[in-house]
């Protein structure tokens, strides 16, 4: 084990892209997520890598794409406003199967928003984003460490499955100084048979999303919906906490709000409270599996930095079984601990299936 | 019997799938050439657009990818910027690179990204069926400029090799024509130069061609030609717009 340093989230991000062999930043200025780009700047001359600033996001994110086909580990960054712009790019890399990773720092929204954290941008991460039939592989990190356990595991997940990979988090965490651990992870070597980087020695390579005979197009989603299917078996994700046999109230929460919801939880429990907390880490595919064993969960409690997003698929995972209740706020407001805790309290004193 | 002419070894054995008297034959052709006189086909990403030569992968016999609409230079940036070594090059229409890829184009250029552009202009969007182009000359008609493109409705074509060479970052801008075999002789001497200019690393290098769409013009293949001599060369005048080479020659010669 490495010894352990103090970073920003966004820092953080950086530094573990490089450790996983990443050195290819393509990226536009946006806050909340500009320590990212300004420490990589600083930091792919010293390991030989190359970070360029594009004129705008769609730029940067079609120069993911040329990098990435051309075999190497690629990245960008942004927030929320930027990453609707990249949207055209990360559906095209998804039609052509190719891997990077995409850092989408939330901000609030719709429009120009505000610069302070949210969660709003769950849909977008989760169901597509862009145009046609897809899925992104979305992780959403809730401390430093586990942002640089992520970055690194999105770049896997990514190369393996040829599937853009996000890592999505917020203002918060981004911001937000604790002390890390690299620790000595290596990055395995994969191999790339099908980058076009010139054509020595083999039959010449291409990449493209278009098919123009509806017959082949249609093949060729049945072959991402093949893959997605493999995703959503092989890859959920999600952190159980204070969950045991006798909870009675579930509480749903990702990335920034579940550490918030931790300690009112701590702090319900103390009081005789049965409340645990299922945090969902692979926010696509959604951890339905978490959902199966929870035999005496009388009532389910969302709580999100948004109007209720991540709500819909535990909605959909609980399917009637329980009451799912939400409370969220939006516009780069975060729910405290005692507005949590307060609406724990009143849930634990309402009758059950109420 | 000695062979004393035969198909590039960078094209492919896939017949073009362009209209009668389309120019985009003569100008792969013209590309493939090159790349193989130059020796760099085994090293060479071309990038196609999305227009008529969205399928350009299917004909060239070297790695190809495929770019969203007006993005190629961005793509090309992030595969010469990962493989320096690599020859990249982007094949662009008149809509891709002059409207929707204006950004990425310009700044491509400003950057002096080590890239070569074949920048195709018909003065039409031939594949979606017959726009306007941003390139489409005053009175022209088009689907959508059907009493002629008017300046006050829809501005002005827009000269690309001019504004190009205003840019530092550009080290050669020339604008050929392909509608006669002089004109293809000079066309391709200036693709040789582009693409040397980037084997020997040098900076940002575009030749736009002018080229004829007989399918949206509305005219047969022969007319076209002639159109295209008598409206697009004297709106668009052929030439070498920026050289930095000659820049340096001009240069030791007054020294």
């Amino acid at each position: 084990m490495g010894k352990k340093v103090l970073m920003k989230g966004n820092e953080a991000i950086g530094e573990a892209a490089i450790s996983a062999g990443c050195r290819h930043f393509f990226g536009y200025p946006i806050t909340p997520q500009s320590e990212l780009p300004a420490y990589l700047a600083k930091r792919m001359p010293e390991v030989g890598g190359v970070f360029l600033q594009g004129e705008s996001e769609l730029a940067a994110i079609n120069m993911v794409y040329g990098a990435s086909a051309s075999g190497v580990r690629a990245m960008t960054s942004s927030s929320s406003p930027g990453v609707s712009l990249k949207q055209e790019g990360i559906s095209y890399m998804v039609g052509a199967e190719l891997p990077a990773l995409i850092c989408n720092v939330m901000r609030a929204g719709p429009g120009l928003g505000t610069i302070q954290p949210s969660q709003s941008d769950y849909f977008q991460a989760t169901k597509g984003g862009g145009h046609g039939d897809y899925h992104l592989i979305v992780l959403a990190p809730s401390s430093v460490q586990e942002i640089v356990d992520l970055v690194r595991l999105c770049f896997d997940l990514s190369d393996k499955y040829l599937n853009p990979a996000m890592l999505l988090t917020d203002g918060m965490l981004g911001q937000l100084m604790e002390p890390v651990d690299f620790g000595d992870y290596k990055p395995g070597h994969v191999e790339k048979p099908w980058a076009v980087n010139g054509c020595k020695g083999r039959k010449n390579n291409f990449i493209t999303s278009i098919y123009i005979q509806p017959d082949r197009m249609e093949q060729h989603n049945l072959k991402l919906q093949k893959k997605f299917a493999e995703i959503t078996e092989n890859e959920q994700r999600w952190e159980e906490w204070e969950l045991n046999e006798d909870t009675e109230i579930l509480v749903v929460a990702h990335g920034t709000m579940a550490r918030i919801a931790k300690s009112s939880i701590k702090e319900a429990n103390r009081s005789g409270a049965k409340v645990g907390l299922i945090r969902p880490i692979s926010l696509w595919p959604f951890p339905v599996k978490a959902f199966q064993k929870l035999r005496k969960i009388q009532k389910v409690f969302v709580v999100e930095m948004s109007a209720g997003q991540m709500l819909e698929d535990v909605q959909i995972v609980i399917n009637g079984r329980v009451p799912v209740h939400f409370f969220g706020r939006m516009g780069g407001m975060v729910p405290t601990v005692e507005q949590i805790l307060e609406k724990i309290r009143e849930l634990a004193r309402s009758p059950v299936n109420a | 019997m000695k062979k004393v002419f035969e198909k590039p070894k960078s094209l492919g054995d896939k017949h073009f799938s362009y209209c009668p008297g389309c120019t985009h034959g003569i100008i792969h052709r013209l590309i493939a050439e090159t790349l193989d006189e130059l020796d760099v086909r085994e090293r060479t990403v071309g990038v196609s657009p999305v227009g008529c030569s969205v399928f350009a992968y299917e004909f060239f016999n070297f790695d190809m990818i495929g770019a969203a609409h007006g993005r190629a230079p961005a793509v090309a940036t992030g595969i010469k910027r990962s493989h320096p070594e690599c020859i990249v090059f982007t094949y662009q229409g008149d809509g891709d690179l002059a409207a929707i890829g204006t950004a990425e184009i310009v700044h491509a250029a400003t950057r002096g990204e080590k890239i070569t552009v074949i920048f195709v202009n018909n003065a039409i969007y031939g594949m979606t069926g017959g726009q306007m182009a941003p390139t489409t000359l005053l009175n022209q008609k088009t689907d959508t400029t059907p009493y002629g493109r008017s300046a006050e409705a829809n501005g002005y074509p827009i000269r690309v090799c001019e504004l190009l060479s205003t840019l530092e970052g550009t080290y050669f801008a020339q604008r050929v024509s392909v509608h006669n075999p002089a004109n293809v002789v000079k066309a391709k001497q200036a693709i040789r130069k582009a693409f040397t200019n980037q084997v020997e690393g040098k900076d940002f290098n575009i030749v736009e061609i002018l080229s004829t769409c007989p399918s949206c013009w509305g005219i047969s293949p022969l007319k076209a030609l002639d159109w295209l001599s008598e409206n697009m060369i004297p709106y668009y005048p052929l030439g070498v717009y920026k050289d930095k080479d000659a820049k340096k020659e001009e240069v030791a010669a007054a020294s």
